[in-house]
């Protein structure tokens, strides 16, 4: 197990290198000056264009600006943008918050949704089970910006039973809204997911040996089934924690998250190449660093799956 | 009937106390010098994270540009509802020929760390603002100053910046010649220069700014109604009244803070839940059937911007079948402007008959004249005169909200005309300018213009005139360049409007760009504040805030 994880991260490596060139010569090479846009409806004054272009090399080709930003981040710097705010300070201002809203909407998929799915798939067409499917059926065709504004004039406005806004610092008890609104169309895959996996494994071998055994249902079904039918949910919330990670642009503009992907939304419109890199950069590590965790738990939760 | 003796005590009593208190109650009446609102609490402003430090010479957009607005205070102050120029650090800005001009200055001004304001805070923070190897945005507001480009740097004919061709780092045309006055020596005469003087480029700066630069713009210390208690980044920006504060009209408020949000929506429902109590302008989305009126009731305000929205043609060089008069004016007359602004702008437009917006000065309406109306029959004469027979296309930047109505005034072309007419998105703003700068921009494009300061020659110059800065279209027309120089010269502020109101008439024979409409902000603000004032450039006036 031990060399499969050094391995891993060794794979990780060219991973991030490759990443990082292409979205570098990606934001780099959109069509256009970087500074068009930056003076609104007039040009910008030469002195000012002259003096940014010499600080950010964007006369150099882009190989070698590329070696020279690779070299600072190397040493941890991270580079600044076009208006002298520290790409590293703005991350770790931001990353928190992104991260807490992930998590815990992680959590509430996870609990919701797996929860759901059991009841769901242990009670084949009865009443749970229709409310199940057809509650996540609702939730997966109305698009989550809907959900959105709906429950925060709802329940945040109208009921005032949770804040309209999430106020700096992004606490914890502030983001279970954004949270739940989040993770709703996951926990209804997770929920479809895990019924469809348990309903099949139910019929398995193994569940017909362990119940002529003689062991009770409850250990039947939740040591034994449940952990055998997770493997495909686990791989799903591996990939999603990614995807909640790098976007959620949608849930932060409308509860006034300040997290990444305003940001990175944010800084492709302005053109601020340095920052959009960065923190790619980061998302990227994070996210294989997630997918080395899920791979991990495989053999867990299927003896008969072994690394090397 | 006779009173008893108990009843008519009781009568008496109330009668006495009726008495005096009608004589008290007189007091009570005229004790009312500051108004009847209250001095003093907090109130929360919807702000946006500012795009530079917060220094006067490098922000040019709104959301440094408002809360520094409170934290400086200039030599000439605009008046909140008419836009009018007043002086407020100035005493006089006078000039015999508008071109030498003296200022000299109140005494008693002070900067928030106690500092006086003197004649050497404007000449030094001009000379910084100016000087090229400062990089400051806002830099071209210094360019009428004699000096200017010894100071600023040179340009070569591609437009480049020569590195190193600033000599000098203080410019010759501004001289201090005592603690409270200064003169300024402009390189040609501009009537306008006095307007101009209120726009946050020309605030004065104290001593520590040259210090450290960089601290400054984290807490900049000016010497406005408002000092700056913190800056939070991304959250908010945090002031407080100053008690030193020299203007006439103080503040009602004592804390004020911008809160920052990226999401106009966000803003919007906190501003439902009164968690913030002034949004300077509600976003589209609440504006769709009047919405914003059910949900605010009677707490919104509307109020005319200096914003100009115009459709600018693409130079000769590079389009030469746009360079027809009866083509521009056809297409001019295609537009069903009234249509389009109650369909699309639900009321917050208003169809543009001129070039100048309502809110300054010598704007006169019908400017235009006959041009601007919409009349398909003649629209179509005035094509077959042309002899255009191509296609049109309208182009916009697709990252802001202007695409449903380009496509609306195409359709309105198409169908008044007879001819193609497309509607095409180029993604970003930013490379939308670049195109139109390096002018590989064909056909027609949408052109917003934002006024710098409240003078009807910044409506008209730097967008009409020969190499203007602005003049997308690279229209060129001697006898308007000629009625602009006029103007700047002319002494009397009558003269000038009337020569400028003349050269703007003259716009309407070429048609180098299609007015389309003025636009109107409308504000929201909470339950818990009134007199809210919106000024003509879009900001919340802070000193006629006050709590309710």
């Amino acid at each position: 197990m031990g060399r499969y994880v050094v391995r891993r991260l060794l794979q990780m490596v060219p991973v991030v290198i490759g990443t990082t060139f292409v979205i570098f010569a990606m934001v780099w090479a959109l069509p256009g000056d970087p500074f068009a846009g930056k003076c609104g409806d007039r040009p910008c004054p030469a002195p000012y264009i002259a003096v940014m272009t010499d600080k950010f090399n964007l006369d150099e080709p882009i190989f070698v600006q590329y070696a020279l930003y690779m070299g600072n981040l190397l040493q941890g710097d991270f580079g600044e943008t076009f208006g002298g705010v520290q790409v590293m300070d703005e991350l770790q201002l931001r990353y928190p918050a992104t991260l807490k809203l992930a998590l815990v909407a992680i959590a509430t998929e996870i609990l919701i949704g797996i929860t759901a799915g059991i009841l769901a798939g242990l009670r084949r067409g009865g009443f749970a089970d229709a409310l199940v499917l057809v509650s996540t059926l609702l939730v997966i065709s109305i698009p989550v910006f809907v959900i959105g504004y709906l429950l925060q004039l709802l329940l945040g406005v109208k009921l005032e039973l949770f804040p309209v806004t999430v106020s700096a610092g992004a606490p914890l008890n502030e983001l279970v809204l954004p949270a739940l609104v989040l993770a709703s169309t996951s926990l209804a895959y997770v929920a479809r997911l895990m019924r469809a996996n348990l309903a099949e494994n139910l019929h398995a071998d193994f569940v017909r040996t362990a119940t002529a055994k003689g062991l009770s249902r409850g250990r039947v079904v939740g040591v034994h089934t449940v952990r055998n039918s997770l493997i495909p949910v686990v791989t799903f919330i591996g990939a999603d924690f990614g995807a909640l990670l790098g976007g959620a642009i949608v849930i932060e503009g409308i509860f006034n998250i300040n997290g990444v992907g305003g940001l990175i939304y944010g800084s492709i419109r302005t053109r601020e190449g340095a920052m959009v890199t960065g923190a790619v950069t980061v998302l990227v590590i994070v996210f294989l660093l997630v997918n080395l965790l899920v791979d991990l738990l495989y053999a867990v939760l299927d003896p008969r799956i072994r690394y090397d | 009937m006779r009173v008893p003796a108990r009843k008519g005590g009781i009568v008496a009593a109330v009668g006495l106390a009726l008495v005096v208190s009608a004589c008290g109650g007189g007091d009570d009446g005229d004790n009312d010098g500051g108004g009847s609102a209250s001095a003093g609490g907090a109130v929360s402003i919807r702000g946006c994270n500012p795009q530079n430090l917060l220094i006067p010479a490098l922000t040019q957009e709104v959301c440094g540009g408002d809360p520094l607005d409170a934290v400086f205070s200039k030599l000439v102050r605009y008046d909140a509802e008419t836009a009018a120029p007043e002086n407020e650090i100035a005493a006089s800005i006078e000039s015999e020929d508008n071109q030498t001009w003296t200022i000299t200055l109140e005494d008693g001004w002070t900067f928030h760390d106690g500092t006086p304001v003197t004649a050497a805070s404007f000449v030094n923070a001009w000379n910084w603002g100016a000087y090229g190897p400062n990089a400051a945005l806002n830099s071209y507001f210094y360019d009428p100053i004699e000096g200017f480009t010894e100071v600023n740097g040179e340009i070569d004919d591609e437009g480049n910046y020569v590195d190193g061709s600033a000599t000098a780092e203080a410019m010759s045309g501004l001289a201090v010649v005592d603690d409270l006055t200064f003169t300024v020596q402009l390189t040609s005469p501009q009537s306008s220069f006095p307007q101009r003087l209120g726009y946050i480029a020309f605030a004065p700066l104290p001593e520590v700014f040259y210090a450290d630069v960089d601290a400054f713009g984290d807490k900049p210390i000016g010497s406005g109604p408002f000092q700056l208690v913190e800056w939070n980044k991304e959250v908010d920006i945090q002031l407080t009244a100053y008690d030193g504060y020299q203007g006439e009209v103080k503040p009602h408020v004592q804390d004020v803070t911008f809160k920052l949000y990226a999401q106009d929506e966000a803003a919007y429902a906190d501003l439902l839940a009164d968690n913030v109590d002034v949004m300077p302008q509600l976003p589209a989305s609440s504006l769709t059937g009047e919405q914003y009126k059910s949900d605010l009731g009677d707490r919104y305000v509307e109020r005319e911007a200096g914003l100009f929205q115009s459709i600018t043609f693409a130079p000769e060089s590079v389009d030469p079948a746009m360079d027809n008069p009866n083509l521009r004016k056809a297409i001019s007359m295609a537009i069903e402007r009234d249509l389009i602004v109650r369909n699309i702008f639900q009321g917050t437009r208003a169809p543009a008959t001129g070039w100048v917006s309502p809110v300054v000065d010598g704007y006169t309406p019908d400017q235009c004249g006959e041009w601007c109306t919409y009349d398909p029959e003649q629209a179509k004469e005035l094509l077959a005169e042309s002899g255009f027979t191509g296609e049109l296309t309208l182009t916009t930047n697709g990252d802001a909200d202007h695409h449903t109505w380009t496509q609306a005034v195409c359709n309105s072309i198409s169908n008044a005309l007879e001819i193609e007419c497309t509607a095409l998105t180029v993604p970003l703003f930013s490379t939308y300018r670049d195109q139109i700068t390096e002018r590989e921009m064909p056909g027609m494009f949408r052109t917003g213009w934002q006024m710098d300061y409240p003078s009807i020659e910044n409506f008209l110059a730097p967008l009409y005139a020969t190499g203007a800065g602005s003049n997308d279209g690279d229209y060129t027309n001697p006898a308007f360049d000629d009625l602009i120089a006029q103007a700047a010269q002319a002494a009397d502020p009558d003269q000038a409007i009337a020569l400028y109101q003349d050269a703007e008439r003259l716009l309407a024979e070429d048609m180098p760009a299609i007015p389309l409409w003025y636009e109107t902000r409308i504000a929201g603000h909470s339950s818990r504040v009134e007199n809210v004032q919106i000024s003509a450039f879009g900001t919340t006036d802070l000193l006629s805030l006050s709590l309710s």
